[in-house]
């Protein structure tokens, strides 16, 4: 009994922390310290996922979650001019957000010890084998494993039992950046008003360029090593494509990658080819096989490997654009 | 031998883990960036390489042990660098608010 409680320290403590970063994150004083501790409140997650057996989310919690969404914060708050905010909170504003953490505690402890808790946990002991639920989605993964192409139930709902979803999720991502597209206007204003660069790249300083061009490599090795693993580990084409954004923000950072420009076919080709290849593969697998998105077993490691890789090249040079393309861009 | 190692990793660790604490400490007291950057990459160099030595010795395996090494280099580095951009971000967009203007450290002489 005692050493259980050991075991959960780490998840208490936890769950205390994010808990403390949210309340910090909508509390803080200014907009720096709410942004940071909303990094702060990623990162934390991140390891709750870790801590739940669920890498997978925790990598790509950890790169989108707190490390890109807290770039693209701090990017979208150098443009906004800091308005005075009044501390003054009224006390529903105080006693909402505890209201509803009473209640969430309340309907997970509800749920802990309802009978259909206990009758579960009680199926699992007298039978094992058969897990919480008789035919539960995991033994359903792991049964149509075989076929799915990859070795890595993750990766397998992903881009093959529920590859529709991975389609529309890259198009989210391209939504997002043709939304950003339509911001531009507003912001080329703003700079021209503010009479100088909004990015104020530092100037080329020897040890920053020295670092980026050892740090670059280094992530590319390591966004291909993520896309490659992801078929039979945790991994995939989300996290190698934030690691490969991470190195060309570095880069152009230090000024020595050209800007990426809208107006470039290639630019163009190399955002919209992931959805097109997913596309495509869907509207043949339509046609000619079994289905929308059905693949053939014999076919499937292939065909998810290529969407993959175009995938994160998509992914990779979306968020590129998404965080540093803008500025050179507007002049074109 | 095993009970010898065993005490020389906690030792490391829990003096990585004070690192930790009085850089947290200098984060939330200190005054201005310069102290505080002072203060945080001290966790980021020695705090995380203790912590890191104390694992290497608990892992019992040259690979892990050697991973931990290389983590502890990249971050080493990657601290080092982003704490001169931020100084010297915050030293040429203010040099009046501190007491240094007159001299913006050169590549020689840092650190």
């Amino acid at each position: 009994m005692s050493l259980m409680i050991v075991d959960f320290v780490p998840d208490l403590i936890l769950a205390f922390l994010v808990i403390c970063m949210a309340w910090g994150a909508m509390h803080a004083r200014s907009r720096h310290d709410a942004m940071a501790m909303f990094v702060a409140f990623g990162l934390v997650v991140a390891l709750i996922w870790a801590r739940l057996g669920a890498p997978d989310l925790a990598l790509a919690e950890a790169a989108i979650g707190a490390g890109l969404t807290g770039v693209l914060l701090l990017q979208a708050a150098r443009q906004i001019p800091a308005e005075p905010r009044t501390m003054k909170k009224t006390t529903v504003q105080f006693i909402l957000p505890l209201v509803f953490i009473v209640l969430a505690i309340a309907l997970f402890a509800s749920q802990l010890f309802s009978d259909d808790a206990l009758n579960i946990s009680e199926q699992a002991r007298i039978r094992p084998d058969v897990g919480l639920s008789a035919p539960s989605m995991s033994d359903r993964v792991h049964l149509a494993m075989p076929d799915s192409g990859v070795g890595h139930p993750v990766t397998a709902v992903l881009l093959n039992f529920r590859a529709w979803d991975t389609l529309l999720e890259l198009l989210v991502l391209l939504l997002a950046l043709s939304g950003l597209r339509q911001l531009y206007p507003s912001s080329q204003s703003a700079q021209k008003k503010s009479d100088g660069p909004l990015v104020r790249g530092p100037e080329p300083w020897p040890l920053l360029l020295a670092w980026s061009r050892f740090l670059a490599p280094l992530l590319i090795v390591m966004g291909g090593y993520l896309l490659w693993r992801g078929a039979d580990a945790p991994g995939g084409a989300f996290q190698a494509g934030a690691l490969l954004a991470a190195a060309a923000v570095v880069l152009r950072l230090a000024g020595l990658l050209p800007a990426l420009r809208w107006s470039s076919l290639t630019v163009r080709l190399a955002i919209n080819v992931g959805a097109l290849l997913f596309m495509t593969v869907a509207a043949l697998t339509l046609y000619f096989g079994a289905g929308w998105l059905h693949y053939p077993a014999a076919q499937a490691g292939i065909l998810i490997l290529g969407i993959e890789v175009f995938a994160t090249l998509s992914i990779a040079i979306t968020l590129t654009l998404l965080v540093i393309g803008e500025y050179e861009d507007l002049h074109t | 031998m095993s009970l010898l190692l065993d005490s020389l990793a906690w030792l490391l660790m829990i003096f990585g883990l004070l690192f930790f604490i009085t850089g947290a400490l200098g984060l939330i007291r200190f005054p201005d960036i310069y102290s505080r950057l002072h203060a945080v990459t001290k966790t980021d160099t020695l705090g995380l390489g203790l912590l890191a030595a104390g694992l290497a010795i608990k892992s019992e395996s040259v690979s892990t042990a050697l991973l931990l090494l290389f983590i502890w280099l990249l971050v080493l580095a990657s601290g080092a660098v982003s704490c001169q951009l931020l100084a010297r971000y915050s030293l040429e967009s203010d040099p009046a608010a501190t007491g240094i203007s007159e001299h913006i450290p050169g590549e020689s002489d840092d650190r």
